[in-house]
């Protein structure tokens, strides 16, 4: 098998505050191979932006990677600093923000922001780089790409900024691309146009791509495959097609079961009790336990297994048998 | 873009009409100026042929209207104190004052920008912290006990800098300059340090809070995750996403360091027009008053204008008229 561009190992996020350490990522592992588009989904604060954030380095102080690794290629990236960590971001990875409205600098053009990314990283002219500046507004479906590239941010449209941004996140050719909800501030019309788009400039181009998501229709329709994460820690890890009808594990069903895409056919949509758990209120045991309707006296005591140890894709004590019973009685 | 320059012209004009109102008003309201310029024996006839010879027996809107065309010439009358005709006196104080505000805003400029982007970007650097903790002192001391403080320590204790006036002076055309003779340059540094510390400071502290605010934005985020360099990212992301608001408070205190020289020149004894004011105040020398206001009003506004426009050359999000499609 060969080396996966992203691999990341029992990588742990802790935050020191006055009241105790947190840790908004607990023991996360996983791989994107080249050309693979991982989706990430969790609720709001289950450490998923916090997990593309530490990939590629840009962790708010005093949040600190405390322990295992993210490796690049095979090459570890989390102790890179300074200068060679501002050699990797961009070049060999780049990232999507959330909101095209504000990741793009209001007072330089689109041609300045991609020229100087790319001056950065490639060893071309001047004149070269603008070139490629507008072949890379181009590629991401830009009309009039030679004359909108002395344009500033605010004379592009929310869903063409987003194309800005990604053109931007591509143009140094990086293996991997985070995309940190790439389509959540964008108008449901324009969010499937941005999906594809970056679903076939990775194809094309073999890149890597995690994606940050809560969207369940987006993860159905881009990702290959998909880790669900809850309260720091990665629940279930799997093909996308098999995690999305038949969930293993108790709280993606839960997901599933409050997701119309997922749940067609039910006449109500089911919701999972209670809310997710402050970090610095973690219950003993397995994070879910509280909110999940097979926790037994194990779960309270033991924290969920570890991803890579138990048999099967969810990290549950007791997963949901890989035919769900509910599935059939739906179907 | 045209028509809010003409739109900003024309506000400017009617704050100098009002000013101009303020400054002829002080005419008619400070004193009778016939008994100013009339002694102590004078008939009744002296003064109606007097008033009738100044047209102070006219309505008012006509003598504001006088007093506006005399003074868009340049004409604010004669100095009651001195005689002479108040343009002239001011053409002759003026480069001393200019001068040390030119000398006093480059240093604040220059001193305010630079430290504020580095007490930004090392916010957590003894450094940084030290000059925070002094600039503290800049803006809370009054400006003359900063100047008696420089005087004490530098020309009464060390003797190194001359304590009042402008040293050896050259004249080139109508313009006395300070800056060709050492002594003149030497008589420079402790008045502008005066007059700058404060919106050195003040600039400074500005700068640091923009800075520290623009550096929070996805922007810059986004800048770092594409691998820029921190230099770009602080000077060509970052300062100039600060600059609007930092050129708006600039220009306000460039107009006040002009105006408020008045402080300084008396402390250092600095042949300008803040000094020719003062004296022109105990004296009731309205003319001079009134000539004074005008200027720094003139200036006030001129610098306002010049703000404006700076900001269309900064931020191309204001350049209204050029509407590229795509939306």
């Amino acid at each position: 098998m060969t080396t996966p561009v992203l691999s990341v190992r029992g990588m742990t996020v802790e935050i020191p505050t006055r009241r105790g350490v947190l840790r908004p990522v607990d023991n996360v592992s996983f791989d994107i191979a080249e050309g693979e588009i991982l989706g990430v989904v969790g609720e709001s604060g289950a450490g998923k932006s916090m997990t593309g954030n530490a990939v590629i380095g840009l962790l708010d102080p005093p949040a600190r990677i405390v322990s295992g690794e993210v490796l690049l290629k095979g090459e570890a990236v989390h102790t890179a600093k300074g200068e060679k960590l501002r050699r990797i971001r961009g070049k060999r990875m780049g990232m999507i923000f959330q909101d095209p409205l504000t990741s793009l600098n209001p007072l330089l053009t689109v041609g300045e922001q991609l020229s100087e990314t790319i001056l950065e990283h490639l060893p071309v002219s001047q004149s070269e780089a603008e070139k490629r500046a507008i072949a890379a507004l181009d590629e991401v479906g830009i009309p009039a790409a030679a004359q909108r590239i002395d344009s500033y941010p605010h004379e592009f449209s929310g869903g063409m900024r987003q194309r800005v941004v990604i053109a931007l996140a591509l143009c140094a050719e990086p293996d991997l691309v985070i995309a940190d909800e790439p389509t959540t501030a964008l108008d449901v019309s324009v969010q499937a146009q941005i999906i594809a788009l970056l679903k076939r400039l990775c194809r094309d181009k073999g890149v890597a791509v995690m994606l940050v998501t809560h969207d369940m229709g987006v993860i159905a329709e881009a990702a290959d495959r998909v880790a669900v994460m809850y309260a720091g820690r990665m629940a279930e890890l799997g093909p996308v097609r098999e995690v999305l009808t038949r969930a293993r594990h108790p709280y993606t069903a839960g997901l599933m079961g409050s997701t119309p895409l997922a749940s067609q056919g039910q006449k109500r949509l089911r919701q999972i009790p209670g809310a997710m758990p402050r970090l610095e209120h973690l219950p003993d045991g397995c994070a879910f336990h509280p909110r999940c309707d097979r926790a037994e006296a194990r779960c309270r005591q033991n924290p969920a297994p570890d991803l890579t140890a138990c048999e099967g894709r969810a990290a549950c004590w007791f997963p949901l048998p890989a035919q769900s019973e509910k599935e059939e009685v739906s179907a | 873009m045209l028509a809010y320059i003409i739109r900003r012209v024309g506000q400017s004009i009617l704050v100098l009409l009002f000013t101009g109102l303020v400054a002829f008003s002080m005419f008619s309201f400070v004193g009778d100026p016939i008994d100013n310029m009339l002694g102590q024996e004078r008939t009744q006839a002296d003064v109606e042929r007097l008033r009738t010879e100044l047209g102070l027996d006219r309505p008012f809107v006509v003598q504001y209207y006088k007093f506006l065309e005399q003074a868009v010439q340049g004409n604010f009358g004669l100095s009651y104190r001195q005689g002479r005709p108040v343009g002239e006196i001011l053409l002759e104080r003026a480069p001393a004052t200019l001068e040390l505000a030119f000398v006093s805003g480059l240093l604040a400029l220059v001193g305010g920008i630079g430290l504020g982007i580095f007490t930004a970007i090392r916010r957590q650097g003894w450094a940084a912290n030290v000059i925070m903790t002094v600039s503290l002192i800049g803006v809370s001391l009054p400006t003359f006990l900063i100047g008696i403080l420089l005087i004490y320590l530098f020309s009464v204790e060390l003797g190194w800098l001359p304590s009042f006036g402008r040293g050896e002076v050259t004249q080139i055309g109508g313009w006395s300059t300070g800056f060709l003779t050492a002594s003149g340059l030497k008589a420079l540094i402790l008045p502008a340090i005066t007059l700058g510390l404060y919106q050195m400071t003040l600039i400074m502290r500005l700068v640091r809070t923009e800075m520290l605010e623009v550096l929070r934005m996805d922007y810059i985020r986004f800048a770092r995750a594409r691998g820029i360099r921190e230099r770009a990212i602080n000077f060509r992301h970052a300062l100039k996403n600060t600059l609007v608001p930092v050129i708006t408070i600039t220009g306000l205190q460039l107009g006040s360091i002009i105006a408020f020289a008045i402080i300084t020149e008396t402390v250092f004894q600095w042949p300008g027009v803040g000094l020719l004011f003062i004296n022109a105040i105990q004296f009731v020398d309205i003319p001079v008053m009134a000539a004074y206001l005008m200027m720094i009003s003139v200036m006030f506004v001129g610098i306002n204008l010049i703000v404006d426009m700076l900001y269309f050359a900064i931020d191309p999000r204001l350049r209204v008229d050029r509407t590229a499609g795509g939306h």
